[in-house]
């Protein structure tokens, strides 16, 4: 009986769980539509979000570019495939990993601050605070925060294609003794630009979840500074979960034959 | 029209899961008084405060302001009526990330789109009105002490002239000498807006000094209301206890005696 139970009130806490972020989700979007705007903070906010995050993400897609060329030309000299090294990083790049590589590192570094920020608002009663001032606490925190998520994450993740195919460049060149000239001719032959824009696109909902995620734990939050640690990691940990179920369930979609 | 109270509650149930919080409770709050509530720690006077201010729903009941009933209101409408309400926080509730002047003059730029130049003199003038200089204007709330932070945020509470004020615990860890100050502060302030003025405590001396009107909560109910000069002749053992603060009385507190 006492098994039933438990399992009865995860199930419940869970389903309760959802329908909370489901509502708060629906809040934020339709705030992003009406008036009034904060425009001030949407500019401070992609500075903090994409700008700060450009030396995190460019050093991860370089190296993580040239690691793929390594792991590719040993795996390819086993059936004398080398020459798939150029292709395959560049598509491995920019449909995959860039996308996911970015996402996972601002995941870490952004919806943790999120979530600590607004956390402790939250407990301190500034959020409260900022209903009592006639200001709406969704549209000047959050809508600023998923607003310039979506439109820098995907410009992070540009930088992030160049950067991880320019590292498997250096790599190949430099040590696997590739020529350059044949290894750019076949990473341009091979590279559509569907393989670029579908990554941007997941990189658009990968900025939505991040900050989603950040400020949903962030405004939930209770309990004073072990709450404010608690939806901190909630928030990195649920938007990791998040954006590698979303790739895999928009990777299904988007290259479907 | 003289006669509709600014703020009445009526038969507020708001529970947490399975804990009542506000049980039935009923209060008003006439037109330019100043109504104190009193009752102890985890009574429910924070969260009857924030069911009127719309931050928290009740189940059950009805809340009128001027004699509208709030919680059939529309987001717009609520919007609105919350323009006419200002809130001293127990922690001030400052924002950290801005300086002091900004949060003064917070519900003028950004609830009502005042230039931000215009909105600095007010904050200022209000600022003054707390007994700030000009200087505090540009610090940032975390260099400032207890004392101060409750100043600002009292300064921010009356920036845009409200109707209604709140104070949630106004007094509550501040030395007697700066508690006693913004007790003044308070009067004066309320006094020179006309404004209906309702607060919550735990602290007697203050309750006496600012409320026309107490009453108290315990137990998510008002078990007593009345003037202040009626505080020492209730006749309720309740508020007897409370006001006298006595550990023996019918309020029972849970404390495992060793």
């Amino acid at each position: 009986m006492n098994f039933f139970a438990i399992i009865g009130r995860v199930v419940l806490a869970l389903l309760a769980e959802i329908g909370h972020l489901a509502v708060f989700t629906w809040a934020s979007i339709s705030h992003i539509f009406r008036p009034p705007f904060f425009w001030r903070l949407l500019g401070q906010q992609m500075m903090r979000i994409g700008y700060f995050s450009l030396p995190v993400v460019a050093l991860t897609a370089f190296f993580t570019g040239g690691a793929l060329a390594l792991q590719i030309y040993y795996g390819g000299s086993t059936i004398n495939s080398e020459s798939i090294v150029a292709t395959i990083v560049a598509l491995g790049i920019t449909r995959e990993l860039g996308p996911v590589m970015a996402g996972l590192m601002v995941a870490g570094r952004v919806s943790a601050a999120i979530a600590a920020e607004l956390g402790t608002m939250k407990v301190t009663e500034q959020i409260d605070a900022l209903t009592t001032l006639s200001t709406n606490p969704y549209k000047y925190l959050v809508t600023p925060r998923i607003v310039a998520a979506v439109i820098t994450l995907p410009l992070l993740v540009f930088i992030a294609d160049i950067l991880g195919v320019m590292g498997g460049f250096i790599i190949s060149t430099a040590s696997l003794s590739f020529n350059p000239g044949v290894y750019v001719q076949n990473t341009v032959n091979f590279l559509k630009a569907d393989d670029v824009t579908s990554g941007l696109i997941k990189a658009g909902v990968f900025g939505f979840v991040i900050a989603l995620m950040g400020c949903f734990q962030g405004f939930n939050s209770k309990g004073g500074a072990q709450g404010v640690g608690r939806a901190t990691t909630n928030a990195v940990v649920t938007a990791s979960i998040l954006i590698l179920a979303s790739n895999y369930v928009m990777t299904s979609l988007l290259f479907a034959k | 029209m003289t006669d509709t109270p600014k703020i009445e509650l009526r038969n507020v149930t708001k529970r947490f899961g399975s804990k009542v919080v506000l049980d039935n409770l009923s209060l008003v709050v006439p037109k330019g008084k100043s109504l104190v509530v009193i009752g102890g720690s985890g009574t429910g006077k924070s969260v009857m405060l924030k069911c009127v201010l719309g931050i928290l729903r009740p189940e059950k009941g009805e809340i009128f302001v001027d004699g509208e009933n709030v919680l059939k209101m529309s987001t717009s409408e609520r919007e609105q009526t919350l323009r006419k309400f200002g809130m001293l926080f127990q922690g001030a509730a400052l924002f950290d990330s801005l300086p002091v002047w900004q949060n003064v003059a917070f519900g003028l730029i950004q609830g009502r789109k005042m230039k931000r130049k215009e909105a600095k003199d007010v904050a200022i003038a209000k600022l003054a009105k707390v007994g700030l200089g000009p200087e505090v204007g540009e610090l940032y709330p975390a260099e400032l002490s207890g004392g101060m932070q409750k100043r600002v945020g009292l300064a921010r509470a009356i920036a845009a002239d409200p109707e209604i004020i709140f104070f949630d615990e106004p007094t509550t860890g501040l030395d007697p000498i700066m508690a006693d100050v913004i007790n003044d502060l308070i009067i004066d302030s309320v006094k020179d807006l006309g404004a209906t003025a309702l607060s919550i405590t735990h602290d007697m001396a203050s309750a006496r000094k600012i409320a026309d009107e107490i009453a108290m909560i315990y137990k998510g109910r008002i078990i007593w209301a009345g003037p202040r000069s009626e505080i020492d002749s209730s006749g309720n053992d309740y508020v007897d206890q409370f006001i006298h603060g006595r550990a023996t009385g019918p309020i029972k507190m849970d404390v495992l005696k060793p």
